[in-house]
């Protein structure tokens, strides 16, 4: 029997994560809470509400950005430094990219930080809705409106355009880089192939919009919430999941999927729900497991940790918890 | 969880008329709310208690790009940020430039489902300058615009004109809007609770469509000019309302209402005929309303719209003192309302 831990910690769960053992969660007050055995302490990252968070790829430190116009790290110890300030700002997009590099952006801007502390701007003429790093980090995907920009982080060269009409609101590389994919505002997922900009795949069907997508170990199936279960496409063919029928895990009546998080080795999905369940489900044979009774919030943040052992989550209304699988 | 969903008012106005005095009149009154404000550049604004988001205007098109289905995606973005605050706000506020169509904000917290679950569409707030307005409505299109999707229009800068301009501008003002309710200012003087909190979206609230009764629920009566105006109206509203309209030379692109009466409808002609007009005439419908007695049905039925959006309700049953009769209004561009009235008409039962 898998065992909970719960923390009550009165916000919004932003992001849930974990710094190597150290389950930590990012709140909507613009505090960071660091679980430690059965308590958790409390550390203030931004002034005002803090919009995105993102775990450095190394593991070791998790960065925030707020309404307050900074972009902070946070390490297992509560020790918070500043990445960036940009005053008046609202950074509500984040991610993370290998050695140590954060792209942010509030706006229009789209913004590189190296470790180095040396910064890019990269402008755009929409505002920038998404942000993600290639695996190999040498590209950033930033999501926009009618597409997605591709920029090399290196070089002065102009961005590669990847274009679809519409509102891109969310974007992801495939883990081994041959396909980007965003999340639209009208309910559904585009999808290119990097290497020409075409080979769209339209991935659509959900009966609300698409906030959650985690790719799956070898990145074989892309898990995506926004209907009644888990939709997994098959990214394991030739041409991606186009003519195929995703896989659909977790179905349940009156309530909708939230959020969802592939375990890191085996093919199982933590599947995060309106109503505030949260439950597993295996690819093969679509077995389920329920890790968390329905409640009274839904669930905002999943994540597993390194060994797919314990899973950490939240709710909007402030409820945080570990599940942990061995009992 | 029972989701609350906090009131939107969006504050319009023409450059120049005064929306950024009755922002800060809202931000600084000791109403001990706390609201969160969306303005396009931050400018002498800025409260302690509340907060301020400087925001581009972006216009997204939905569903291939249909002037019906555009939506602020900016708003989107903000409202979802304030929903993760703890504690909140009583209200988002939120001011468009000067030169803004108000549809996408409007339409915005109708067709994005997320929005929509955490926040309402209080009411459209337009200031207008009257020294200008008459000007203004004739070489700019926004600025008709701005009229045409009010609920409430604070008729501004009222110490510059003569009575005599102000009834003209007021009247005007009537033509294009007949529904809207107007408040006289000198500097955006006005009492907040005649701004905010109006549920001018909420089909519960729709009441009446006489402007008449609106007026004399809602309006001052210090001014003795303005009671002789309502008598004036009130004659017109009782002959024929078609003439209204035309004692402002029309030009082809001008905002104009529409004002439909009759009896009991039948509801399987009605909803095909509602659909269908708001699926061919949306882009040029601004807004429309409706107060609705079905065949066969207690209830009054109540409609309101934006462009192609159409929500109705069954509100409640029909008092026994009250006359049961179909009342709907559209306020729009090239609008054939011959062809509306008489297939409006066709709707009704025979009496």
């Amino acid at each position: 029997m898998p065992t909970i831990q719960s923390f009550p910690l009165g916000a919004y769960v932003v992001a849930a994560n974990f710094l190597g053992k150290t389950p930590v969660f990012a709140l909507g007050d613009g505090m960071v809470a660091l679980a430690d055995g059965v308590s958790a302490e409390k550390f203030q990252a931004h002034s005002g509400g803090l919009l995105a968070a993102a775990r450095t790829w190394d593991g070791d430190r998790l960065i925030t950005s707020g309404d307050d116009g900074r972009v902070v790290a946070i390490d297992p110890a509560g020790k918070i430094d500043t990445i960036a300030e940009k005053p008046k700002k609202w950074i509500d997009q984040l991610a993370t990219g290998p050695d140590g590099v954060i792209a942010f952006a509030g706006g229009r801007e789209a913004y590189v930080h190296f470790p180095n502390g040396k910064e890019r701007t990269l402008e755009h003429e929409r505002t920038v809705a998404g942000l993600a790093f290639a695996p190999k980090g040498l590209r950033l995907a930033v999501a926009r409106y009618n597409g997605v920009s591709l920029w090399w982080i290196g070089t002065d060269a102009k961005p590669q355009s990847l274009e679809w009409k519409g509102s891109h609101i969310g974007v992801t590389f495939s883990p081994d880089g041959r396909h980007v994919v965003t999340a639209m505002q009208e309910n559904a997922l585009h999808g290119w192939r990097v290497a020409d900009g075409g080979g769209h795949m339209r991935m659509s069907g959900y009966p609300g919009k698409v906030k959650s997508i985690s790719w799956s170990v070898k990145g074989r199936f892309l898990a995506t919430s926004g209907a009644e279960m888990a939709v997994l496409w098959p990214f394991h063919f030739k041409d991606g999941p186009m003519g195929k029928q995703p896989l659909q895990l977790g179905a349940r009546d009156k309530t909708v999927v939230t959020v969802v998080a592939c375990h890191p080795t085996e093919e199982v999905v933590a599947i995060g729900y309106k109503d505030g369940m949260v439950l597993a489900a295996r690819f093969g044979d679509g077995d389920e497991v329920v890790l968390r009774k329905a409640g009274e919030s839904p669930v905002t943040a999943l994540a597993w940790d390194k060994t797919g052992i314990r899973l950490a989550f939240g709710t909007e209304d402030g409820e945080a918890g570990i599940v942990d699988l061995r009992g | 969880m029972t989701e609350t969903q906090i009131p939107v008012t969006v504050l319009t106005g023409y450059l120049g008329a005064g929306k950024t005095t009755l922002l800060n009149r809202i931000l600084s009154e000791n109403h001990g709310k706390k609201y969160a404000v969306v303005v396009n550049e931050f400018g002498e604004i800025g409260i302690d208690n509340d907060l301020i988001v400087e925001s581009d205007e972006e216009i997204y098109e939905m569903n291939n790009g249909c002037v019906c289905c555009t939506v602020r995606g900016d708003l989107i973005r903000v409202v979802e940020g304030l929903m993760k605050r703890p504690g909140g706000f009583d209200g988002i506020l939120v001011e468009t430039t000067g030169l803004a169509n108000p549809a996408p904000v409007a339409q915005t917290f109708f067709m994005d489902d997320d929005v929509r679950a955490k926040s309402k569409l209080d009411a459209v707030v337009t200031v207008a300058d009257a020294k200008n307005l008459l000007t203004r409505l004739d070489d700019a299109p926004e600025a008709e615009e701005q009229i045409a999707f009010a609920d409430v229009v604070v008729l501004n800068k009222t110490d510059l004109v003569s009575a005599q301009q102000l009834d003209a501008v007021e009247k005007r003002i009537r033509e294009i809007n007949p529904h809207a309710t107007i408040h006289r200012t000198e500097r955006c003087a006005i009492d907040l609770t005649k701004v905010l909190d109006r549920g001018a979206f909420d089909l519960d609230r729709i009441l009446t469509l006489d402007p008449e009764f609106l007026e004399a629920d809602e309006h001052d009566h210090d001014h003795d000019h303005h009671d002789h105006d309502h008598d004036h109206d009130h004659d017109h509203h009782h002959h024929d309302h078609d003439h209204d309209h035309h004692h402002h030379p029309r030009h082809d692109d001008s905002v104009f209402s529409v004002s439909l009466r009759g009896g009991t409808l039948d509801p399987n002609k009605f909803f095909p005929w509602i659909q269908q007009v708001t699926q061919v005439e949306g882009p040029n419908i601004l807004r429309l309303k409706g107060i609705l007695s079905m065949d066969r049905d207690p209830d009054r039925y109540v409609l309101q719209g934006v462009h192609m959006i159409v929500e109705g309700t069954h509100q409640r049953p029909w008092k026994d003192d009250e006359k049961r009769e179909s009342r709907l209004v559209f306020i729009g561009r090239k609008l054939n309302e011959e062809a509306l009235r008489q297939s409006f008409e066709a709707c009704l039962i025979a009496a």
